[in-house]
Parts: structure tokens; C-alpha cells; sequence
């Protein structure tokens, strides 16, 4: 079944030919709504707000910490690292996500009703309030906690409620996006829903899931102790709720990048979805083993039994199942696209591929970059290497493979289409060629920044941490050089984020006006029917249940019944 | 539902590997002994100082035991009490560490003995020192604004 639902209905009795002329004209109609536009750019244009004020932040931490520079005016390391973390972790992914989500259901599963175009708005304007307010805190110097919080160091509540308003509004506008496909599924009975509406629904449920833990820890823990309505908390227990959400977050951040590898780039390439089936199976499978694996953040921790570390680190892995299934569709792809062009030979495909259009460009080399960043992610997670990095740099180097390579230059990728197609304009030849110029400075300015993070971390040196010479200890002097070389990458990836930021611009107000695509891929005619169990979320909310309740129950009993005095608050910044 | 025959190759092969890894990664954890840190045992941290073996820090000797050292730290933002520590190179240890205050971590830098320190837990890890030479100590767990300053000394020496 393919999600280009209405196309198919349209086509059904004509020949082939004429089918496939029906098909570029009824695409070329399929346009999101000006109104849901509207509020998919309002999501779109505080993404990229937050990716130019943390991306500066960035820069200045990686000045400071080369020892080649100081911060002016009094401002703190760690205040700067708290904006970079929050602005580019929480606020420019959760913005993007649904202002691509909101689009992707609409230019899929049909234009939001009023109701729902509502829900959205009101989710928006509590994610930006709640960003405002932790803002503020965070400049006040008054919350220099980072986003991972760190009780029993206490901020100002203000910054915790923020925070949750950005969570509460996030349900809101993911619940707007969730109701399109399920009015979908009401008009249109015993059918396949669209496949990017279904991967949106996904995402939205796991992330739902995922942030009931962090709601808990904030309501239930660290709202109450910064009002003084309590005077302690449980700071083992704040962490393991904590983490619950954290290692679903980098899902959340990674899925809608799937979304794009496997709905999008097919098109791009001019070629179609291998498997509608394995696409669904690979996004339950995320949404399954997301959540129940928080504890392989907190191997090297005391008061958490070591077997149940290892179950956790069992269900961590079983991630790679649908990570290997997304490689091979994607290549599987890659390559049925080329040789549908005429190539032969073994990898002859490779040179039919589009390397000229940052649209596929972008993505494809975050794809790249996520099989070494794979590698890594499975030394972290690892039951005793883990040891070895946990807390060193090499874990920066490493998510920032992830989120801030694989991720952000898909992203990046899908803003080429997706602000033109939303703003009215297209994207011109030479915006494109700064797209590839972009995508070069970034995977350059990753390639320096990231392997001496990687390099730096294995010789030992901590993350989140300001400049040092650790009373000149010798094994801190190597650290020096590749400090350095963090600068130096990370002053290309600060050009980066300028070079894209200008391309954003011209796609908002300047480039020419016209119809930009928004393309979907329709599924191969070799692929099966998909399987109805696969769209039945009852089913696979029990199983995630289940695994939640297999995984932490006795983790969580064990840390309440065996709590030690809890914490009383400290601000040491 | 269909898989195609090179997909079933690669799942097998890739579902293959994740067995054999999880297999050896269960054999060293359960088998041989090598869990992550994971001590159990819990102290009111705001009186730690008053409380063995944390009433004094520093290398103990000790016999009977499996390991011949005691290594006591007691953390607090932004020190590590007491600041150097010496053990003869081959002795086995055991680190017994935890902070008065926040979070901390203790890392020895370039090693793999590396541990969270939570107020009201005890850390504890054994390993035994078969290197000579300076060991840098450092939080590696965000704790405040001297968190980069925080670190102390472990140096493994020849036997006299």
C-alpha cells in the first residue's frame, strides 16, 4: 500500500502510463495548507533562533576550553553550557520535529481541522512561553544546571517549570498531530494509514511515554524542593527518572530523521520505498526498545543492582535490529533507484545517485557519519567499556556524531524543500550549491572537532568541563593540542550554522516565489501488503508497558526502599 | 511478512553478532566478575565525616581481606580529601569513595576505574595497580563552578 493514498485511488483503473502522468500532476496539487504552514514555520523559525544563540554558545566553549580565551563580563562556562545544551538539545530539535511532523500529517493524512490546527497553536505558544522562562533563568545566572539538572545543585524553580510547560506543550501539539492520522484511519477503514503520519504517530507516543519520567522527576521531585514545599529529594531516584526520558530523547531526536531517509530521499533520488512493512517494523521496534534502557546512562552508579544493569544493556542493543534493518533499506534503495537509471556492475549505482542536490546530499552524509557514531554508541552502552569513557569527552564527541551530524545535516537536508514548499518560494541553483558548500563545512568542521573529542576522551578527560590544567598534571598537557583542535572544528561548524542560517533566510523572505516540492516516495510495486498488526498501537503500548514494568520495577523499588537521607539543595555556580 | 533473501542474510549475520557480543559481555559481568561499579550500601551523607571508614580518609593497609589496600575518599565541592595517595605498584586496592554534597565523579584519568559519587551511597570499585606512575584524579560529573579544578593525585610507586 503505498501512503499516497489519494494518488492510488485515482489511478487505480488507468493504464500505467497515464497512471504515472496522474501521479507527478495529483503530487504536484499536494500541497500543505497555508494555515498549517503557518504554524509549521512558527515552530520552524524558533528551531533556528535556538540553533544561532546555542550554536554561539558552542563556539565559546570551545574557545574557552582551547585556554586561548576568556569569557567577558563575568559570564560563567557553565551558564554558556547550560544555553548551548538546553537551546540545541531541548528547544532547536523538539521545534524542528514538529514543525516537520505538523507539515508531514498534513501534506499526508490531509490539512488539520480547526480543532486540531488550534491544539497546535496552543502546544506552540506553551513550548515558547516555558522556553522564555527557563531562558530568563538561565541569563539571571540563577540555573547553571545543565539540561540533565543535576540534584541535588538547585536552580531556580522558574527554570523547572519552563521546562515543563516546554514538555506539556510538546504533548499538546504532538496530540494535534495524533488526532489528524486518527481521523484518517476513521475515514478511510481497513486501509494502510500514511506511512509518515504513521512514523509521526510513533515518534509522538514514544516520546509521550519517555517524558512521563521526566514530568515525575520535575513535579514530583524537583518543583516541590526548589518552592521549599520540601526540603529534600531523592537523588538516585531524580537520576533513574531522569534517564528514563534522556535515552528516548536521542530517539525522539533520530526518528524524524528516519522519517526523512525513508519517505523522503527515495523521491529524491528518483526512486521508491523498498518496504512499507519493514519501515513500520523498524519505527515499532524504536518505540519498543526507546525506553526501558535509561540505566546504560547510569552503569557506573552506586545503589542500582549490576544484574539489572546488564538487562537494561540487553534491551539497549536490541536497537541495532532496526538499525540494521534502515541500512539495508536505505541502500537497498540507494541502489534499485540507480540501476532503475541504468546502472550496472556492482556498485555502478553509486554514481546515479544525485551528489549534486543538498537535499539528498545533506542527508546522505549524515547517514554516513551515523555508522561510525553507531560504533561508538555501542562502546558507551557497553555492560564494562563503558568504564573507560563514561563522563569523558568521548561522550561529546559522540553525540555530537549523532544529533549534531547525522541528525542536524538531515534537518538541514529537509529544510531545503520544506521552508521553500511551506513559504511559497524555491530553492535556486545557487542555494543549493551553499547547501552542499554547508554540508562540507559541517561533516569537516565534525570530522576535527569530534575525533579529538573522541581521541581527548580516551586519554582520559572529562566532559562538561571548563579549562583546567589540573595543577599541571602531565597526562592534562595532552589533553592541550586536541583542545585546540576542538576550536578550530568548531569555529567551522559555527561557520556552518551561518552559511545555513543564511540559506534559511533567502528561503524565508528572498528566494524567488514559486512551487517548491514537499516529496514523498511512493512504496515499490515489488512490496508486500503491510501487515495489519503493524498500525494496532494496543498491542505494541502493551509490550512496551511490559518491558517497561520488566525493566524498572525492581530498580525503582529497590532505590525507594533502600533510599538514603535525601538531599537539601545547593547552588555552587 | 517478506523479507528478501540478502535481508535475511544481514539480519542473521547482524542479530548473530548481537548474541555473540551479549554472550561475552554476560560471560565477563557474571562469570568473571567484572560488573560496573554497583555498591549498594548507603550513609547519611551530612554526617559522613564522622562515620567509618570516612573519619579518615587515606590508604589503609589491611590483611585478611582479598584486597591489600583501602583507599578512603571523602568528596565535597571541590576537593578530594585527602588531595595525593600512595600505594605500592602490584597491591591490589579497593576504592571506597563518596561526596558530602552533590554529585561528584572519580575518574582516574586513562584508566578504567571510574565511578559516580552520590550523596548518602557508597562507591566502591577493586582493581589492582600493576603500573607505576602518576595517576591524575578528576570529577568528571558536573558539580559547580570549580568543577574543572577539582582533582587529586594517585601515585603508584616501587615497592621499598
Amino acid at each position: 500500500m503505498s501512503q499516497t493514498v489519494i494518488d492510488q485511488s485515482k489511478v487505480k483503473n488507468d493504464s500505467l502510463s497515464v497512471a504515472s502522468k496522474v501521479n507527478r500532476k495529483t503530487a504536484e496539487l499536494l500541497k500543505v495548507n497555508p494555515k498549517d504552514a503557518k504554524l509549521s514555520m512558527a515552530h520552524i523559525y524558533v528551531a533556528f533562533i535556538a540553533l544561532f544563540l546555542g550554536g554561539t554558545a558552542g563556539l565559546l566553549q570551545v574557545l574557552v576550553r582551547s585556554g586561548h580565551f576568556e569569557l567577558p563580563f563575568g559570564i560563567g562556562y557553565y551558564q554558556v553550557l547550560t544555553v548551548h545544551g538546553v537551546l540545541l538539545g531541548l528547544i532547536l530539535t523538539t521545534f524542528f520535529i514538529y514543525g516537520f511532523q505538523i507539515a508531514a500529517v498534513s501534506r499526508t493524512s490531509g490539512t488539520l481541522s480547526n480543532k486540531q490546527r488550534l491544539l497546535g497553536w496552543i502546544g506552540f505558544w506553551v513550548m515558547t512561553a516555558g522556553t522564555a522562562m527557563a531562558a530568563a533563568m538561565v541569563l539571571l545566572n540563577e540555573a547553571s544546571v545543565l539540561y540533565t539538572f543535576y540534584a541535588p545543585l538547585q536552580a531556580h524553580w522558574i527554570y523547572y517549570l519552563g521546562l515543563t510547560l516546554v514538555i506539556v506543550g510538546s504533548w499538546i501539539g504532538g496530540l494535534a498531530q495524533a488526532m489528524r492520522w486518527i481521523q484518517w484511519r476513521k475515514e478511510n477503514p481497513k486501509q494502510t494509514s500514511p506511512l509518515l503520519s504513521f512514523m509521526v504517530v510513533c515518534n509522538n507516543l514514544m516520546w509521550f511515554v519517555a517524558t512521563l519520567g521526566v514530568a515525575a522527576e520535575v513535579l514530583f521531585q524537583l518543583l516541590p524542593w526548589s518552592l521549599g514545599l520540601v526540603e529534600r529529594v531523592d537523588i538516585l531516584l531524580s537520576r533513574t527518572l531522569f534517564w528514563y526520558f534522556g535515552h528516548a530523547l536521542v530517539y525522539f531526536w533520530l526518528l524524524p530523521a528516519y522519517m526523512v531517509w525513508y519517505t523522503i530521499i527515495p523521491k529524491i533520488i528518483g526512486g521508491k520505498i523498498f518496504s512499507d512493512s519493514l519501515a513500520r517494523l523498524a519505527f515499532i521496534l524504536f518505540v519498543l526498545f526507546s525506553i526501558p534502557v535509561g540505566v546504560h546512562h547510569q552503569l557506573t552508579e552506586p545503589g542500582i543492582d549490576p544484574s539489572w544493569k546488564y538487562v537494561q544493556v540487553v534491551l539497549t542493543m536490541m536497537v541495532s535490529i532496526p538499525s540494521l534493518l534502515t541500512a539495508f533499506s536505505m541502500f537497498a534503495t540507494f541502489e534499485l533507484a540507480g540501476r532503475s537509471k541504468g546502472a550496472k556492475g556492482l556498485f555502478g549505482w553509486l554514481k546515479k545517485l544525485p551528489w549534486g542536490d543538498a537535499r539528498f546530499f545533506a542527508p546522505f552524509m549524515g547517514m554516513l557519519i551515523f555508522i561510525p557514531a553507531g560504533a561508538g554508541g555501542i562502546v558507551n552502552a557497553s555492560n564494562q567499556m563503558n568504564q573507560l569513557i563514561h563522563n569523558t569527552i568521548w561522550v561529546t564527541g559522540h553525540f555530537h556524531l549523532t544529533v549534531a551530524t547525522t541528525v542536524i545535516l538531515t534537518f538541514f537536508g529537509a529544510a531545503y524543500w520544506l521552508v521553500p514548499h511551506l513559504r511559497g518560494r524555491v530553492f535556486t541553483k545557487e542555494l543549493n550549491r551553499l547547501g552542499i558548500i554547508q554540508t562540507i563545512v559541517w561533516v569537516v568542521g565534525m570530522a576535527i572537532m569530534s575525533s579529538s573529542m573522541h581521541i581527548e576522551g580516551l586519554l582520559g578527560a572529562p566532559r562538561r568541563s571548563a579549562f583546567s590544567d589540573y595543577g599541571g598534571a602531565e597526562i592534562a598537557k595532552t589533553w592541550a593540542s586536541y583542545q585546540v583542535a576542538q576550536a578550530v572544528g568548531g569555529t567551522l561548524l559555527f561557520i556552518g550554522i551561518i552559511i545555513f542560517l543564511y540559506i534559511f533566510v533567502k528561503l524565508c523572505w528572498f528566494a524567488p516565489k514559486g512551487e517548491e516540492e514537499f516529496p514523498i516516495a511512493e512504496i515499490s510495486p515489488q512490496a508486500e501488503k503491510t501487515p495489519a498488526i503493524l498500525e494496532n498501537f494496543k498491542v505494541w503500548l502493551v509490550i512496551l508497558a511490559a518491558l517497561i514494568l520488566i525493566a524498572y520495577t525492581f530498580p525503582i523499588y529497590d532505590i525507594i526502599q533502600n533510599a538514603p537521607l535525601g538531599s537539601k539543595g545547593f547552588k555552587l555556580w | 511478512m517478506h523479507l528478501h533473501k540478502y535481508e535475511k542474510y544481514w539480519l542473521l549475520f547482524g542479530g548473530g553478532s548481537l548474541i555473540v557480543f551479549l554472550l561475552i559481555t554476560g560471560i565477563m559481568a557474571f562469570h568473571n566478575g567484572s560488573h560496573p561499579p554497583s555498591a549498594k550500601n548507603t550513609i547519611n551523607h551530612e554526617k559522613v565525616d564522622q562515620i567509618a571508614p570516612f573519619n579518615k580518609p587515606g590508604v589503609h593497609k589491611v590483611s585478611g581481606k582479598d584486597w591489600d589496600y583501602e583507599i578512603v575518599v571523602l568528596a565535597s565541592a571541590f576537593y578530594y580529601n585527602p588531595p595525593e595517595l600512595e600505594v605500592p605498584v602490584g597491591s591490589k586496592v579497593k576504592f571506597i569513595a563518596t561526596s558530602k554534597d552533590v554529585v561528584h565523579g572519580f575518574e582516574i584519568s586513562g584508566t578504567n576505574v571510574n565511578m559516580m559519587l552520590e550523596p548518602g551511597y557508597v562507591s566502591e570499585y577493586v582493581t589492582t595497580v600493576d603500573k607505576a606512575g602518576e595517576y591524575l584524579i578528576v570529577c568528571n560529573e558536573y558539580c559547580g563552578v570549580g568543577h574543572a579544578q577539582m582533582h587529586s593525585m594517585l601515585k603508584v610507586v616501587d615497592k621499598k
